[in-house]
């Protein structure tokens, strides 16, 4: 009896056992071929069922229902898991496995990521971050990011500066993909060139940096990775108007030419020609303004060779004219009728591009990049003229190995710079040729779970600031889960490029007056700074949600410095630093996912930024102790049609900022020491139809927050104590846009 | 002779792939490590999604069998080898691959 009960249980087994599958495993090919795949595993996943393919790539395999996933995986191919719900014969190609790596696009990601993992302190900013602003250029770009500040330098040009640790723009590293781009001739407006569209992804590294691309950064570097061909839609199209006047219209075509050929053909032209002047003060409040702005990208990718490469070709002419509303430039330019300012500038661009990954070493890889850059401004700014040409000249070559295993990394390389400057400033003629050739190593260490470190060094020799040594040190220690202490240190070292810098001196009557004598930048040393910081970075869940905090506390300190001195209401003088300089920034930001689609920002910050003029240490003008940032998005959840609702909103709050003096000028043209506070609020909203098409409409400044007189002298514009400079909040008031994205993947 | 010296020339930078089981950012790090402390392996990437582990190794030095080894010795199941139940209790907490539950607090990511 019982013999025939274990029959009985024992006979469904034996049934079932003797179902099996069948199939044959080929290899993956272009021309589609046949070829069987001999000893491949072929197994059922989580169970010791298995076998090998044989001679002729067959293979047959004991089957049950319980079994569902079906798992191929041979030697120098993707390892496949297919999902089997029935009996049946199977056909199945394996992939070889490709060496280069891929780039995985993730389902679910937040706008701004912080790493855990890398040595620096380098913030990702994607595209969706950058749609939080419908931001037109770069510069309008980091309104939602409390690390950069965004502020106006003028109040004519409507050019906005950014900051960083404290420090203006010329001491951080822009570059374009990893080509330094806003430096020189473009600094001041050069952020206004890149318009936003063409932007895929910023990185902004806090602190010294990498030696890789060169030795100018002090505060940091912000590079900027443009939309590539091969990725970006076929069609985009973006178009904006806002009610100050502003129309701008955004053209994206990308098209492969072959399976390794891509090109891409980038149009952006903007215009603002309406004059508004709603405080009364005569000035228009906004520019007016023209910019074509071309770009052509090709680019070649060869997986099988590991070969990348880029050709781009850009230009650009921009047309500002700013000044007193009646002011007619074919009429009124040279008078003193009328103060107008006329910006014209053209812009040409060559850069090249070439990386090699050894396909059977995945970790030696060679870059070359090449830039050539000719830039052109012609301006004047009531009777000051001022124009410059400059011609610059890269080129880098990286090498990336290991030593001994993919845990010690080094890359070394050789780079060449050359710029050539021919300014014209009223009467006079600088010229000047800098050329540097200089080496570089950088070790990196990861050692995969808690700690890495980075720590390069260059050497360059500089026609102009000489032969010197560059070292600059990360490192990042993670003691427990999700946190990141990390340390740095650096130096940095540029030539300052005094007027090209400082063009909002030129909307002023002040008189330029160059100090010092001997150095050998028209007279001036160059600028020598070390950065040191360290940052503490958490994750952790509150009330069950995602959230982190960062701590950081960055000091810049000065060896010398070419400090512009504004203190005379009637001059601005350069020199060479006498004393000290630095710059201690602190920040403290906190970022929460309360509940699903719902991102808050908060940040605060404390600046320190003191410089020893002539006239004794003090704060650096226009620069706030205290900035406090809030932001919320929040987003529904995409449909089934992928349509969408956004909103964000960005509050921001900048404490007193000094006024650099004004107390010899008369009573009515003197400023008190300090600006009062400022807020504003931005808002912004997108209807998100389809992955196809999206309108938006915002709101900057909703609140109409304005500086009531944000020049000074307007009734006697040629007289001697008009100044521009003295902004601090915005002069146009609320301003509200609206737009559309349509894009064919 | 001469057959003999290339019937026997060893590669420096022998690939080899395998399938080990994980599921997030520190099962990686552990993978990687465990191979990389092997000497003679000079490459190793373990992917997330796919499970895939991708090596280079001095086929002189040290040969897939014993990286495995290695692996199964930090806790990860390497194809059918199961690593042992000692081996896997070192394994995090948050990473324990084979609890369904864990997994699933991983697939969102």
């Amino acid at each position: 009896m019982k013999k025939i009960i274990y029959i009985l249980f024992i006979l469904p087994v034996l049934v079932l056992s003797q179902e099996s599958i069948s199939g044959i495993i080929l290899e993956a090919n272009e021309k589609n071929e046949r070829l069987a795949l001999v000893g491949a595993n072929v197994y059922w996943l989580n169970t010791d069922i298995g076998t090998v393919t044989d001679v002729d790539g067959r293979f047959a395999l004991s089957y049950s229902k319980q079994y569902t996933k079906l798992v191929i995986s041979y030697v120098g191919f993707k390892t496949d898991t297919i999902t089997i719900t029935k009996q049946k014969t199977i056909e199945h190609w394996l992939q070889p496995t490709d060496n280069l790596d891929e780039i995985t696009v993730t389902t679910r990601k937040l706008a701004t990521r912080k790493s855990y993992l890398q040595a620096q302190n380098v913030l990702t900013v994607s595209s969706d971050e950058l749609l939080k602003a419908a931001c037109c250029n770069l510069s309008e770009s980091f309104e939602t990011n409390p690390s950069i500040d965004v502020n106006f330098a003028d109040a004519v040009t409507g050019t906005r500066q950014i900051k960083m640790l404290g420090l203006t723009s010329p001491y951080i590293l822009i570059t374009t993909e990893n080509i330094p781009s806003i430096r020189g001739a473009s600094q001041a407006f050069g952020l206004s060139f890149i318009p936003g569209t063409w932007v895929e992804s910023i990185q902004i590294t806090k602190g010294a940096g990498s030696v890789v691309n060169g030795f100018e950064s002090i505060a940091g570097q912000i590079n900027t990775e443009l939309v590539k061909p091969a990725t970006d839609d076929k069609l985009f199209v973006n178009a904006y108007a806002g009610i100050n006047g502003r129309y701008e219209l955004n053209t994206h075509i990308n098209q492969n030419i072959s399976n390794k050929w891509s090109t891409g053909l980038y149009v952006h032209g903007n215009l603002r020609d309406q004059k508004f002047d709603r405080n009364n003060d005569s000035f228009l409040d906004v520019p007016l303004k023209q910019q074509i702005n071309l770009m052509n990208r090709l680019q070649y990718t060869n997986g099988e060779k590991g070969i990348v490469s880029f050709i781009n070709l850009r230009y650009l002419n921009d047309n500002t004219q700013a000044g007193q509303l009646d002011f007619d430039p074919s009429r009124d330019r040279g008078t003193t009728i009328f103060w107008g300012s006329e910006i014209d500038t053209e812009r040409f661009e060559v850069a090249t591009k070439l990386g090699y990954v050894n396909p059977d070493i995945p970790w030696r890889s060679l870059g070359v990049q090449t830039a050539f850059s000719s830039h052109k401004q012609e301006s004047y700014f009531g009777l000051n003229t001022y124009d410059i040409t400059h011609n610059s000249l890269y080129a880098n070559a990286i090498y990336n190995s290991i030593i001994s295993d993919s845990r010690h990394k080094i890359k070394t390389g050789v780079s060449y710079t050359y710029d050539h400057y021919d300014e014209f400033v009223n009467s006079n003629d600088f010229v000047r040729t800098e050329t540097s050739v200089g080496g570089f190593f950088e070790y990196s260490h990861d050692n995969l779970e808690l700690f890495n470190l980075t720590a390069g060094i260059r050497i360059d020799y500089h026609n102009l600031l000489g032969t010197f040594i560059t070292p600059r040190v990360h490192v990042r220690y993670s003691p427990w889960l999700k946190s990141a202490f990390r340390a740095s240190f650096g130096r940095g070292k540029r030539s300052a490029n005094i007027f090209a810098e400082n063009q909002k001196l030129f909307a002023t009557s002040r008189n330029i007056i160059i100090n010092d004598v001997g150095g050998n930048i028209y007279g001036l040393d160059p600028e020598i700074a070390w950065n040191y910081g360290v940052s503490y970075l958490q994750g952790f869940n509150l009330f069950g949600k995602k959230a982190d905090i960062t701590l950081d506390y960055y000091k810049t300190d000065f060896k010398n410095q070419v400090v512009v001195d504004y203190e005379n209401p009637q001059e601005v003088s350069f020199y060479n630093l006498e004393g000290k300089s630095y710059a201690n920034s602190f920040q403290v930001e906190f970022n929460y996912n309360p509940f699903g689609g719902i991102d808050l920002r908060a940040a605060y910050k404390y600046y320190e930024v003191k410089t020893d003029y002539r006239s004794g240490r003090l704060t650096r003008p226009l620069t706030p102790k205290h900035r406090f940032f809030a932001n919320v998005g929040y987003k529904t959840k995409l449909t089934e049609q992928g349509s969408q609702w956004k909103f964000d909103a960005t509050f921001n709050w900048l404490g007193e900022q000094r006024f650099s003096s004004t107390a010899t000028n008369p009573m009515q043209y003197q400023l008190p020491d300090q600006t009062p506070t400022v807020s504003t609020l931005n808002t912004q909203l997108t209807k998100v139809f389809s992955a196809k098409f999206e309108i938006y409409i915002g709101g900057e400044n909703i609140t109409n927050v304005r500086q009531p007189n944000p020049i000074l002298g307007t009734d006697d514009p040629f007289g001697s104590n008009f100044d521009t400079t003295f902004v601090y909040g915005p002069i146009f008031g609320s301003m509200y846009y609206a737009g559309l994205r349509y894009r064919i993947e | 002779m001469l057959i003999g010296s290339i019937t026997f020339a060893q590669s420096k930078n022998t690939k080899a792939t395998t399938e080990v089981d994980g599921v997030c950012e520190m099962c990686k790090a552990r993978i990687e490590k465990a191979c990389l402390n092997t000497k003679g392996v000079k490459y190793a990437k373990w992917d997330v999604k796919t499970h895939q582990l991708s090596l280079i190794f001095d086929e002189r030095k040290t040969n897939l069998k014993t990286v495995e080894e290695n692996i199964l010795a930090a806790g990860h199941d390497v194809k059918e080898t199961k690593a042992t139940d000692e081996a896997y209790a070192k394994v995090h907490h948050c990473c324990k691959y084979r609890d369904e539950d864990v997994k699933n607090d991983h697939t969102e990511e």
